[in-house]
């Protein structure tokens, strides 16, 4: 059947912030849905709250509404739009809970929207647990045993059926939220309570353990003449226990004969079919008992989900763009693969080995459980290709970033016996580590071999986001595979891959100068080791290793990834390095741009990045260059074989990016997109004579180093808060006593604030020097900035884009938390909405005076300080930001295209930007926080950087824009209760004014002691509290009890914060909005006060941008 | 890989004189054959056992080979046929529940040669460019392998079937148990005509509830309409139809008398035997994801696959309908003689290794049978 003409509008939802579990895939998803429905001539209207998302860029859909992802708003859109259907299955477990939500409503039926993609009947089959058991009970597939709990006491008995340990699944939350592993009754107790919680229907599955069990997991399709199709098979290495998105993952399946994998096949066949899900694509993992071959499924998602993205990425097969097209009615055999030009309906071979490998943020989570479970922890991933295993592992590790050199050894940085003894710890103590963090361990005399591999042992045992680095040790500390897999039941095959690349580190070691020969260093190379990791094993530099195995004629080989082994020849050059013959580049003689991508997501560097990297590439395919997109990113658009013209997936590292070059000899290369990731290779490559495009290396470092930057500001005549630099703690404390506390103190070159603290006094300073910057393994920890702390400042951020001549504002944003607050977890406002005329006038004065001295050439971020009239810049960062898309958003300009096309060669005022535009609406920028998947962690905001993704609030005013912003943020405002208020005394004033809005908007206050005296005095009603620690019940217990609607809480000083740990902790499970600055409580108050009198109201970004200049339009060519 | 003995250097030296080197795996030797590839990644015990592989080096594009080893339970045939096997790296090791035994030793054991350490990649583009041909495999001068893999003969026009076909005639009565579920004993005797033939066609008869019997490739056509079949299969096989002469007119004697069913070779013989044509593609379909439409349902079968010559369709025209086509380059993959109900898929429905999607096709086989016997 052809597509369907009796629908014509179709409502498209994105899946919202990022959040862990829950990534920039489903913005891949969405991209490749949404310009596969436009491509058929349908009109999509889009929503989603995210607006650092390429598919809410005004030219992929019809209509974009950047709005809350919540029912009522979803009506409001509905009801305005009048769309025909609606697509849910792209935008992961948000988009398919809320078409459930509409359904159940009756929205979808009172405004005739049909669901498309999967039915609610199969989504419930696919999602709710009891369904599903029945629907596998009905084909003859064997689910795990379990039982569904909705009580405390079913749980229970669950449990006296099944025996310890359990397996807890809360249902219908996304990346495994609230689930966990109970090893005895204890545990249990615990996580039940959370799991129950954590449900949006206070449901939880207890089911058999399969702990050690092989898992695997395949991507299926399938079209409404129930034509079925595998994508990919993908076997996790770390085996059941471990939440897959959390897994080392490798495709295709590596340990299956064929008849396993048949049945495998034919179940997944049987259970998609049994489902229902008949346009689209569905995610099913199964698990395999090893020893005699017991296949279980573990569940379903009757949707496109991280692991499609993956598959998408391992294959070439664009699953979701299939599944669009599914969706409106296409058969498979009617659709093409786009990479050889035969059909669609076929499964995609491959003759290369996949490896996913995750990203962790635990140093970011102080007290954080570092243990994995089936509760998805990780922020990020990478994703390798290679021809075989080893290389594929190695080069996956390496794409990290977290300063491993792929399989390298951590034997003398991990100190094992202290590691084991915390692995002890956690064990006895269930849960988190109620312990202090950052408790300075004794120092140990030296281990004795056997003390380490004994203690080595110990630690493999659980699961960790390092381990496999801690297996390898294993392996050289002469620990048997035996041993190990019997410690960690990762399958022989793996472990004795991984035990051929400890073996090659001897080899190594062991080959003689003279003996490298060009087989010799391709055996290595097959192996996956870099030039600077073989340096490191032979004592030698890397400059020179490099030089001999060039010498010696030893060069990776660019092959395709094709969809079919070759069998037919590939029209899009997606590329991958290994070490082998014959080289399929083939590259062009086209002028030609490399954009260098940001890597794996992690906190401080996420979607945003990836944003600006596809823009750059649609605009400089725009003008005519050809570009090439190098990452290393399974879930992103960049990532995508059709966003630019060729598509290298390679790790971000020196090596392996030169290797590209010399393929490719770019004319020019842009290091300023992609975040950190490509901007700390700026100048490797320059030396190496590579053209870098842009801002030059020696103007970045001006910006960067703080030397260089003093005489640049001073030249300008601009101030900065008063500070030094400190190579080690007593310079730390000579600056500190000199400029006086608090200061702010971090690491110079790093990214999301890796590391930045303030500090109050001289103890908390000698705190950071012993445990803060321990953590921080890849930046440069022996310089550290010391800087006066602006107590009370309001901060802003400015991005402008510059052509070395002319400066234009993007926009300048307020933030709404006061300085301090790391500006990537505090809310922003566009156009700033309090500061006055003249302080607006010297940012962008010094804005465009700080561009234009730097030198810059594209993009540049500068973050002011303003206290009072007075106004410090407290950094410059001559790149894209963070901010970038949500500016541009906002504004309708694309600014990474403006800044792109700047470096290609163009001026401001040829490309038509050439004037700020100030919205004459109002847009907010909220940061989302992953603080519910890290149990025990404190949730105050610092100037470590800690939220995962960002939320758009657009509207007329700024109350409404607010408001739309925290309830995309998921944060529900109360109109009534008890807001309970405790602020250091400098707030103390403020808060008698909030308290009396509060009075007067109907609430009731609650305060502890010294806040109720001030409100008292004010003559503001208030009820008194105990605080923790002063009899009870105390304010903990009251908000146990539900008897709290909001909480208005700031504080000062270390103590005062560690008093009130608990408090936010509490209001984070039970889910009560809380707010930690002064400025953040008006502005909700001035919200609820708003939303009494006016009704949320909807709007397209288009049509806020028709407001803006009509010239901004022509800035944007859309994606081919 | 093989960490027993050290890697010893060993060619693949093609007919058009490129030669790939990687070191000798399995048994040691020299070994000649149609050089060709196979894109599936799982199977290989199945693909080194299948019949229709006799005389040709066989490619692996998966890269990773041998690691689940070899078990009982999976060859398609008594021992291997093929004349070489080339991957790109071996296991050292073997990680499977069923298996009893390294990849290695069961090449050596069966006197197989193999090489690995080879880029099959640029190997498997080298003969998707230039098509399949003819290579030998050694430890020798590769200029000498060259000089033997030119003066060796080519898959055209080579019989192959008596290289593989059984010696005696037997009765098989194995299903597919327990990884597949018996039907019913319809009563109905199936005489497989053993071209080559794969075990689990005749598991997959079995398990529609037939009694199977095999006989020899030249049994003719009066001592198998002897046996009282209710209908006739005519198997897979290797090497080039046209010159299986005497199967053609075997066939030609049993159209009309008794049901047919062919698979691949089977499939071409009963072309030839129905007066049609068939040619050699430049380097065939091998792998398991090929994407073939049933042209009378309209589904679409993701397939296994392993053929290098193919029924012309334009030389069926008035004689039969074609009822499979392949979704990538529209070639015949199934056809009807309209007279006599005679059907044949150039696929492999039995699908060992590969997707059982096409598993209706001995169901239909027993339609068949049951309508002539009604």
């Amino acid at each position: 059947m052809p597509r369907r003409d009796d629908i014509k509008k179709i409502l498209l939802i994105g899946s919202g912030p990022i959040v862990i579990g829950q990534a920039c895939e489903f913005d891949y998803s969405g991209t490749q849905g949404a310009k596969a429905l436009m491509e058929e001539g349908y009109e999509v209207i889009l929503v989603n709250s995210n607006p650092a998302t390429i598919m809410t860029d005004p030219e992929f859909a019809t209509r974009t509404y950047i709005e809350p992802l919540v029912p009522s708003v979803l009506e409001a859109i509905i009801a305005r739009e009048r769309p025909d259907a609606l697509l849910p299955t792209l935008g992961g477990q948000t988009a398919l809970n809320l078409a459930l939500d509409l359904d159940g409503q009756g929205i979808l039926t009172k405004y005739g929207v049909e669901l498309i993609g999967a039915k609610v009947e199969a989504i419930r089959k696919g999602e709710e647990r009891d369904l599903f058991k029945q629907a596998m009970a009905k084909i003859g597939v064997e689910c795990a045993r379990a039982w569904t709990a909705k009580t405390y006491d079913q749980a229970v008995a669950a449990v006296e059926q099944l025996g310890f340990p359990v397996v807890l699944r809360p249902s219908l939350t996304m990346g495994g939220t609230g689930g966990g592993i109970a090893y005895n009754r204890e545990e249990f107790d615990r996580a039940i309570h959370w799991a129950f919680q954590m449900s949006p229907v206070h449901e939880c599955l207890i089911e058999e353990s399969l702990l050690g069990w092989k898992e695997f997991e395949l991507e299926v399709i399938r079209d409404t003449a129930d034509n079925f199709i595998v994508v990919c098979t993908i076997e996790n290495l770390d085996p059941m226990g471990v939440h897959t998105g959390d897994s080392i993952t490798v495709a295709p399946a590596m340990t299956l004969t064929d008849r396993e994998y048949q049945r495998m096949r034919n179940a997944a066949r049987d259970i998609i079919r049994e489902i229902g899900v008949e346009t689209g694509g569905s995610n099913i993992q199964f698990s395999l008992n090893p020893a005699d071959g017991r296949l279980i499924v573990i569940e379903m998602n009757p949707r496109v989900s991280r692991s499609s993205a993956l598959a998408s990425k391992a294959t070439g097969y664009p699953i979701a763009k299939i599944a669009a097209k599914l969706a409106v009615g296409y058969r498979l055999d009617e659709l093409r693969n786009d990479i050889t030009g035969t059909s669609a309906a076929f499964e995609p071979t491959i003759d290369y080995v996949v490896t996913k490998v995750p990203r962790f943020a635990f140093e970011k989570f102080a007290g954080a459980d570092p243990r994995l479970t089936t509760q998805m922890k990780s922020v990020g991933e990478a994703m390798a290709i290679a021809k075989t295993f080893k290389e594929s592992l190695q080069k996956a590790l390496r794409s990290l970033e977290t300063g491993h050199d792929g399989l390298d050894s951590m034997i003398g940085k991990v100190d094992y016996r202290d590691l084991a003894a915390e692995m002890r710890e956690l064990a006895n103590a269930g849960e988190a580590r109620s312990a202090n963090p950052n408790a300075v361990r004794d120092e140990l005399p030296p281990a004795t071999e056997e003390e380490l591999r004994d203690a080595v042992l110990e630690v493999i045992r659980t699961p960790l986001g390092e381990r496999i680095w801690y297996v390898a040790d294993a392996m050289r500390l002469g620990l048997g595979l035996d041993e190990i897999h019997a410690a960690t039941k990762i399958d022989p095959w793996f472990l004795r891959q991984m035990r051929e690349i400890v073996d090659g580190e001897q080899q190594i070691v062991a080959g003689a100068a003279s003996d490298v020969d060009a087989d010799t260093w391709q055996a290595w190379k097959t192996l996956g080791f870099t030039d600077s990791r073989i340096a490191t094993l032979r004592g030698a530099s890397t400059v020179d290793t490099r030089k001999a195995r060039k010498a010696a004629g030893a060069a990776p080989v660019f092959a395709r990834v094709d969809t079919c082994a070759a069998e037919f020849a590939s029209l899009t050059p997606y590329l991958y390095s290994t070490y082998g013959r014959a080289s399929e580049a083939s590259p062009t003689k086209k002028r030609k741009i490399m954009i260098l991508g940001g890597g794996p997501n992690r906190i401080g560097q996420g979607i945003e990045f990836d944003y600006c990297c596809v823009h750059a590439s649609f605009a400089l395919k725009a003008v005519g260059c050809e570009t090439i997109m190098v990452n290393c990113n399974p879930e992103t658009v960049s990532t995508d074989y059709d966003t630019s013209d060729r598509l290298y997936f390679e790790p971000l590292t020196f090596e392996d990016v030169m290797h590209i070059i010399e393929e490719e000899r770019p004319d020019g290369v842009i290091v300023q997109f992609g975040g950190q990731t490509p901007l700390k290779l700026a100048v490797a490559l320059s030396k190496a004579g590579v053209p870098i495009l842009g801002t030059s290396a020696d103007a970045i470092d001006r910006a960067e180093d703080r030397e260089r930057f003093e005489e640049l500001l001073t030249k300008l005549n601009l101030q900065r808060p008063e500070g030094g630099i400190a190579t080690g703690m007593q310079e730390a404390f000579d600056v500190a006593e000199r400029i006086g506390y608090p200061v702010v103190v971090r690491p110079s070159y790093v990214l999301g604030g890796r590391a930045m603290e303030i500090c109050h006094s001289p103890t908390e300073l000698r705190r950071y020097f012993q445990v803060a910057l321990e953590a921080v393994r890849d930046a440069d920890t022996q310089t550290i900035l010391v800087d006066r702390f602006l107590r009370d400042a309001i901060e802003v951020d400015v991005d402008a884009v510059c052509d070395g001549k002319r400066v234009v504002i993007g926009g300048v944003m307020q933030h709404i938390e006061e300085a301090g607050v790391h500006s990537g977890d505090s809310s922003q406002v566009l156009p700033a909405h309090s500061l006055p005329a003249d302080v607006l006038a010297t940012i962008r004065a010094s804005t465009s005076a700080l561009a234009l001295e730097i030198g810059v050439i594209g993009l540049m971020n500068v973050q002011f300080a303003v206290q009072g009239k007075d106004v410090y810049i407290i950094e410059v960062n001559p790149r894209a930001s963070r901010t970038v898309p949500f500016i541009s958003k906002a504004i309708g300009v694309p600014l990474a295209q403006v800044a792109a096309k700047v470096m290609a060669g163009a001026t401001l005022d040829e490309i038509g930007f050439t004037r700020e535009i100030v919205p004459e609406y109002v847009a907010v920028k909220e940061s989302v926080f992953p603080f519910v998947k890290f149990p025990g962690v404190d949730t105050i905001l610092t100037p470590e950087m800690r939220s995962t993704g960002e939320v758009m609030g657009i509207a007329k005013t700024f109350p409404e824009a607010f408001l739309k912003a925290l309830m995309s943020a998921k944060t529900v405002l109360p109109d009534e209760g008890k807001v309970f208020i405790s602020v250091r005394d400098a707030d103390k004033a403020a808060a008698s004014a909030l308290g009396r809005q509060l009075v007067d908007l109907g609430f009731e206050i609650v305060a502890t002691s010294g806040t109720r005296d001030a409100l008292t005095r004010d003559g503001v009603p208030a009820e008194l509290v105990a605080k923790v620690g002063e009899g009870r019940p105390n304010i903990v217990d009251r908000l146990r009890n539900g008897e709290i609607a909001m909480v208005f809480n700031t504080t000062e000083g270390a103590q005062a914060i560690r008093d009130s740990r608990s408090l936010r902790r509490q209001t984070l499970m039970s889910e009560v909005p809380y707010f930690t600055t002064i400025a953040a409580a008006s502005a909700v108050v001035t919200a609820i006060a708003a939303r009494r009198t006016n009704p949320i109201s909807v709007r397209s970004i288009q049509e806020y941008h028709e407001q803006t200049a009509p010239r901004a339009k022509t800035l944007v060519p859309p994606a081919g | 890989m093989h960490t027993t003995t050290p890697a010893r250097p060993a060619h693949l030296a093609l007919a058009d004189g490129t030669v790939f080197t990687g070191i000798s795996v399995g048994a040691e030797g020299e070994t000649s054959g149609e050089a060709v590839f196979t894109t599936g990644m799982t199977g290989y015990q199945e693909v080194l056992t299948d019949p229709s592989y006799c005389g040709q080096i066989v490619t692996m594009t998966a890269p990773q080979i041998g690691n689940t080893g070899v078990n009982d339970e999976d060859p398609e045939t008594s021992h291997p046929y093929l004349s070489g096997f080339i991957m790109r790296e071996l296991s050292p090791v073997v990680s499977n529940w069923r298996s009893n035994s390294s990849l290695h030793d069961y090449l050596v054991k069966h006197n197989i040669v193999g090489l690995a350490n080879i880029d099959t990649r640029t190997l498997t583009r080298h003969i998707r460019d230039h098509g399949a041909q003819t290579g030998v495999i050694g430890t020798g001068d590769p200029a000498a392998l060259v000089a033997k893999a030119k003066a060796a003969p080519s898959m055209e026009g080579l019989d192959l079937t008596g290289n593989v076909t059984t010696k005696e005639r037997y009765a098989w009565s194995e299903s597919g148990a327990p990884w597949t579920t018996a039907q019913q004993d319809t009563g109905l005797h199936v005489v497989a005509v053993d071209f080559g033939v794969k075990r689990n066609i005749l598991r997959c008869l079995v398990d529609v509830g037939c009694k199977v019997t095999v006989v020899p490739a030249r049994t003719s056509a009066a001592d198998i309409l002897a046996l009282k079949p209710s209908g006739v299969f005519l198997s897979n096989g290797p090497g080039d139809p046209a010159a299986a002469t005497y199967a053609i007119e075997t066939i030609q004697q049993l159209v009309g008398k008794t049901p047919l069913f062919g698979i691949c070779l089977g499939h071409q013989l009963l072309a030839l035997a129905l007066g049609c044509k068939t040619y050699k593609l430049k380097f065939g379909h091998r792998g398991l994801n090929q994407p073939v439409k049933d042209l009378s349902t309209g589904r679409i079968e993701i397939t296994t696959q392993n053929h290098g010559f193919c029924v012309d369709v334009e030389s069926m025209a008035g004689k039969c309908t074609m009822t499979h086509v392949h979704l990538n380059d529209g070639t015949c993959q199934g056809f009807e003689h309209t007279e006599t109900g005679a059907f044949a898929v150039q696929y492999h429905p039995e699908a060992a290794a590969g997707p059982h999607d096409s598993r209706y096709l001995f169901e239909r086989f027993v339609e068949r049978m049951n309508a002539a016997r009604a």
